[in-house]
């Protein structure tokens, strides 16, 4: 938990995971959706509109208003609201446009 | 490969729907109940059986009447499917779900549409910065995550749930900057001529008033009749501005919940295109039912705050009449039916009181109203010169609606500014067309749903 | 009662690029059209620009085609002046996938007898898989192969709709919406339609209203073939660039979202969807770039191609009812520039457009049984 949190436990959480955003480690507590748990670790904002850059966060936290999306464990897009923090998950802000991985990777047909 | 038709599929496992569950597994139906979260209970008793005592005693005595009703409803054999996400409701009660990345697909005999409430949108100016969330998203936060506010938080909007949330912070020693109450004390004037009927659900007013008692005895700045609020910040909410009782305020908060009531989640019933009607005295849109809750289509019922809002007692009550009706059972729906005319009573007196204002429903041209594809009220208002006559040829012209969520965010707020720009009723606009997915669904995962085994309960 | 010298009936593409078409030529129109919740093929199509393959057994359509793409830049640069919208508007070529030998055998013979029609002058390639992945990287391994035509493009149908309002708009096109025409007749000097009520006049009609054209014909006693064929398209969330060039299955957008069709139903009048369909058109554009696979779809509609008998447009002015013409395709965004640049001419008298004597009802072989003369 960041000093800078909007949002804190109610009590000191005994079990917690690890989980990486913007390639940073983050220690949080591990029964809560990872919209949660990021705004317990101090993060203002989770993604950048695809329109006009416009920086969003959680709002609604029940899975209707999609603006916790962000990219999990390379899946983009995702609604933070309404998936459960697991150990070791990585996530990144879902800036704009979704970009699929170079052409390239995909090898010779 | 056999698939076998459920009597009842179940869209929702809140008040209403595990209710419904209850009462149609009595009757000896085979019942399938879906839901989107990990554990039953809906919004109002969300994660209710994982909820310590420190928790309850915050969130209070009706959140924890919710777990006998949870526990009742894991063990009536009802088959619970957690965690899924509806993509598609077809009119023959067939039901296309993901759950763990899969898509399936289920076929009832009856369905029932129990998906509850979301926070109506409060579209002032600022709402969309970081720092910005709901009164609900504060009591998901809480009985989720039992997660409360680091700083100083200001609560801004109206009605019963904005008091709730105030006092069950309060409980727990967090610091209340302030209420900004955007409801008047005309409302309590115009309030007056409900009493009558609201007398039979006193126990709903006493406890309004008994929120509001807590506040004032801890000290909280309660501003009344709050009206043209901003919410300022250049990437993140700072402060709220406001007039109050002839004076302009300032209040600097990194934090800001808003609310100003809930409306029904009508995704599915719009995606069915069933009838609604628009309610002028609740200011959305509720689903045409007859007394038992079936919709315009048969074999398709409603219950609780999916087709209007009414609260968990009437959520249950519904639950459970729709379920009566489904079995064949209607002759002992007349003490349901009492306690369900009870139960509704303190409505009317609830909606006049806190009536949202106009000012934060129908916006100045400058405030976003579609934030999924940032269309802002007077580029509506714009289409509407150009020709649009409702939200469909507005969506056409602007993309509003046509985000990820579809319109659960922007829908009310599009009728009513095209509703107004046109000077007609909001019956006459209408609403936008609603289509599937209800909920994004992965190429791959279309690709390969396949239609599930089922097993009769 | 409204007085005006052309009334067109339709609000959609092919009823607003006439209107637009004629208000160039400084002729005072209205536009009637319904409400909000109309059946709108101008609401639901792919927005492409397409030559290659139309008019395959019919070189006079083939033709009216390429005119019209010829004819797409100046239209948009004319909308562009008149309103300030971009409507992204791309004429880089597209190509037709195929995803069996049998398909692009019948691609194949079609673009040759189409060349063959006009003798040479018809431009396109057959590409193999390899040739393929070199033009449209991220090509899947069950493509065998495609043909390009530079002819193709493509252009955002929704802004080029909101163009259309803006643009006669500010040409002085007077819009009536929210009626249903339930009655036209002739009268000394033209003709009055009724909806309900409500009542207009004006010297000539042009009945622009898409499968609306069937019952409309009716009232005027013509027997107007067309038929509503239900197409699905998925949409999904916006992605990067990557696509450049649009495809007959995929198509990605200036805003970066992916189109994804092709399909055909008989269902009527219901442009809902079906998840078998969905599967279906999932499944094929993850065969053409499988990377597609974890991108998310946002929105699946249905809309109703307004299909003539051939296929082909309809453009009839039937002797039996001067003053009136009736307007129809499937095409309504390939053939914007060609309506509002050559068909608006034609339907104002400005001059006899003989490219348009081949879409006549004649062609039909209609039963000429008792009728109500205009």
């Amino acid at each position: 938990m960041s000093a800078d949190s909007l949002f804190r436990p109610l009590a000191s959480e005994d079990h917690t995971v690890q989980i990486e955003f913007e390639g940073t480690p983050f220690t949080v507590p591990a029964e809560v959706s990872l919209a949660a748990a990021l705004l317990g670790c101090g993060i203002r904002h989770t993604r950048e509109s695809a329109i006009n850059g416009r920086p969003g966060a959680p709002y609604c936290m029940m899975g209707v208003c999609f603006e916790c999306l962000v990219e999990v464990n390379g899946q983009a897009n995702t609604q933070a609201c309404l998936v459960p923090v697991r150990a070791g998950m990585r996530v990144r802000r879902q800036r704009g446009a979704v970009c699929l991985a170079p052409w390239e990777e995909e090898g010779d047909e | 490969m056999s698939n076998a038709v459920i009597d009842l599929i179940i869209i929702g496992a809140g008040p209403a729907g595990m209710s419904a569950a209850l009462e149609a597994r009595r009757h000896g139906l085979s019942v399938v109940v879906l839901d989107e979260q990990a554990s039953p209970g809906g919004q109002i008793y969300r994660q209710v059986l994982q909820a310590d005592a420190r928790r309850r005693a915050v969130l209070g005595d009706d959140y924890g009447a919710g777990a006998t009703l949870a526990t009742d409803f894991l063990q009536c054999g009802a088959r619970y499917l957690p965690n899924a996400a509806i993509w598609q409701v077809a009119p023959q009660c067939q039901v296309h779900y993901l759950v763990e990345g899969r898509a399936e697909v289920l076929q009832g005999r009856h369905l029932l549409i129990a998906t509850g409430a979301f926070e109506r949108p409060m579209p002032i100016p600022g709402w969309t910065l970081p720092g910005v969330m709901t009164a609900g998203a504060g009591q998901i936060l809480l009985k989720g995550a039992a997660m409360v506010p680091a700083t100083p938080v200001v609560l801004a909007g109206c009605g019963p749930l904005l008091y709730l949330l105030a006092v069950q912070y309060l409980r727990a020693g967090i610091v209340l900057e302030a209420l900004v109450d955007t409801s008047h004390r005309s409302d309590l004037l115009r309030a007056w001529r409900h009493i009558p009927g609201a007398l039979r659900g006193w126990r709903d007013l006493l406890k309004g008033l008994g929120l509001l008692t807590e506040l004032k005895r801890a000290g909280v700045r309660h501003f009344r009749g709050a009206s043209n609020l901003q919410i300022e910040g250049a990437d993140r909410a700072c402060a709220l501005s406001f007039d109050s009782q002839g004076r302009s305020q300032r209040i600097r908060a990194d934090l800001i919940l808003l609310h100003q009531g809930v409306v029904p989640n009508t995704q599915v019933s719009w995606s069915l295109r069933l009838e609604h009607d628009w309610s002028e005295q609740q200011l959305c849109w509720v689903t045409r039912r007859d007394q038992w809750g079936e919709s315009s289509m048969p074999g398709i019922f409603i219950a609780g705050d999916g087709g209007a809002i009414g609260g968990a007692q009437v959520a249950q009550l519904e639950g459970r009449l729709a379920a009566l009706a489904i079995a064949g059972q209607q002759a002992q729906a007349r003490p349901l039916q009492y306690a369900l005319r009870r139960a509704r009573a303190a409505r009317p007196l609830l909606d006049a009181l806190y009536r949202p204002q106009v000012g934060n429903r129908i916006p100045a041209d400058d405030v976003t109203v579609c934030r999924c594809e940032e269309v802002s009220a007077g580029d509506i208002r714009r289409y509407v010169d150009l020709g649009c006559l409702g939200p469909n040829q507005a969506k056409a012209f602007g993309r509003c609606g046509m985000g990820p969520c579809q319109g659960r965010q922007c829908g009310l707020s599009v009728t009513e500014i095209i509703a107004e720009r046109r000077h007609v009723s909001p019956t006459e606009v209408g609403y936008y067309r609603i289509r599937s997915p209800l909920k994004p669904i992965t190429l791959a995962q279309l690709a390969g749903e396949r239609l599930s085994v089922e097993e009769p309960s | 009662m409204l007085k005006t010298d052309v009334i067109v009936v339709g609000g959609g593409l092919v009823g607003m690029s006439i209107a637009y078409g004629l208000a160039l030529l400084g002729r005072q129109v209205s536009v009637l059209d319904e409400g909000d919740d109309a059946i709108r093929a101008a609401r639901g199509n792919f927005g492409l620009l397409w030559v290659q393959g139309k008019g395959y057994r019919m070189s006079p359509y083939a033709q009216w085609t390429r005119e019209s793409v010829a004819l797409w830049p100046r239209f948009a640069a004319a909308l562009q002046a008149d309103t300030g919208i971009d409507i992204h508007l791309r004429q880089r070529g597209g190509f037709q996938l195929c995803l069996s030998d049998a398909e692009m055998a019948e691609e194949s013979r079609r673009l040759d007898w189409l060349r063959d029609a006009f003798a040479g002058d018809y431009p396109f390639e057959q590409l193999d898989a390899a040739q393929l992945r070199a033009r449209l990287p991220g090509i899947g391994p069950d493509v065998v192969g495609g043909c390009f035509s530079p002819m193709d493009g493509h252009v955002n149908p929704l802004k080029l709709l909101r163009s259309l309002f803006a643009a006669c708009q500010s040409r002085g096109v007077r819009l009536i919406n929210g009626h249903r025409v339930d009655a036209i007749d002739a009268i000394a000097k033209g003709f009055e339609l009724r909806a309900g009520a409500q009542c207009w006049s004006a010297r000539q009609v042009v009945l622009a209203a898409g499968l609306g054209n069937r019952a409309l014909g009716a009232m005027v006693g013509l027997d107007v073939p067309v038929q509503p064929n239900r197409g699905q398209i998925l949409v999904t969330e916006r992605l990067e660039p990557f696509l450049h060039y649009p495809t007959t299955y995929v198509r990605q957008t200036d805003e970066g979202t992916l189109q994804l069709g092709d399909s055909h139903e008989s269902t009527g009048l219901d442009d809902g969807t079906g998840s078998q369909v969905m599967a279906a058109i999932a499944r094929r554009a993850v065969q053409c770039f499988p990377r597609l696979g974890q991108v998310r779809l946002v929105r699946a509609w249905g809309a109703l191609r307004v299909m003539s008998a051939d296929g082909f447009p309809i453009y009839e002015t039937p002797p039996s009812c001067p003053g009136l013409s009736v307007v129809s395709c499937h095409s309504g965004v390939t053939l914007a520039a060609v309506h509002a640049l050559r068909l608006a001419p034609w339907i104002a008298g400005e001059f006899d457009d003989s490219a348009v004597k081949p879409f006549g009802l004649q062609r039909f072989n209609l039963p000429t049984e008792a009728r109500h003369v205009c």
